[in-house]
């Protein structure tokens, strides 16, 4: 699946997307194989109260299902208006 | 309804009077713009507004039809720009019709609470000295969506 980050996210993980291959059925297992990764990915999933989450573009919590899911998104609390 | 998301200007003037001309059967249009402001000492040189191309239109559009679900109205405008703005540069605007102006106050005030913290944009502020942050998000922006 697709996974993007953004704002803050996607400067300390230091991409805005890839592709991951992953048997993790929820985005919190997905961050923590993410986060097992390497260290940047730890710093930037250090603290999950400032991160907010999208599947397939809608948004979600870290207990979502990703079953199936073509995209992944995180990112920091919105900011728009 | 309509909404655009862009990365260019857009006139307020123009898009405002568009909006407002030719209706017969809406008493009220309320319009609100949103414009980068700067700290008050001149070290903003720049608003850098990022956002999540796929989904940014979709959650716009389905903020206006919750909108449309709880008010009497009669037409939704909403334009955000993305990219890179200075100070007194407009960052969106949202405009509501309504036969009434009360429905077309709220709506607008529920838009832009909704837009402000469930519309996936990032700003990101640019000092004139060369320093950058990521604006954080407020807690009150947060809270504001309880009262509807």
């Amino acid at each position: 699946m697709d996974v993007l980050y953004f704002a803050w996210v996607r400067e300390r993980i230091g991409l805005p997307k890839e592709t991951v291959a992953t048997e993790a059925e929820t985005v919190a297992d997905l961050v923590a194989e993410l986060r097992a990764r390497e260290e940047r990915y730890d710093l930037a999933f250090s603290d999950l109260s400032a991160l907010r989450v999208a599947v397939d573009q809608e948004l979600t919590d870290f207990e979502a299902s990703i079953k199936g899911a073509r995209e992944v998104a995180f990112f920091p609390p919105m900011t728009g208006g | 309804m309509r909404i655009v998301v862009q990365g260019t200007p857009f006139d307020f003037g123009t898009e405002a009077e568009a909006f407002a001309s030719g209706r017969h059967d809406m008493g009220a249009i309320v319009t609100f713009t949103g414009v980068v402001r700067d700290f008050g000492n001149g070290s903003l040189d720049a608003m850098e507004i990022e956002h999540y191309p796929g989904m940014t239109q979709k959650a716009l559009e389905a903020i206006a039809e919750e909108a449309r679900s709880r008010w009497s109205l009669g037409d939704v405008l909403v334009i955000h720009r993305y990219g890179r703005m200075e100070p007194g540069e407009k960052i969106m605007m949202v405009a509501t019709a309504a036969p009434h102006r009360k429905d077309a106050f709220e709506a607008a005030e529920y838009l832009m609470d909704y837009l402000k913290s469930r519309a996936p944009f990032w700003k990101k502020e640019h000092a004139t000295t060369g320093e950058t942050g990521w604006v954080a998000a407020k807690d009150e922006d947060e809270d504001a969506l309880s009262r509807w």
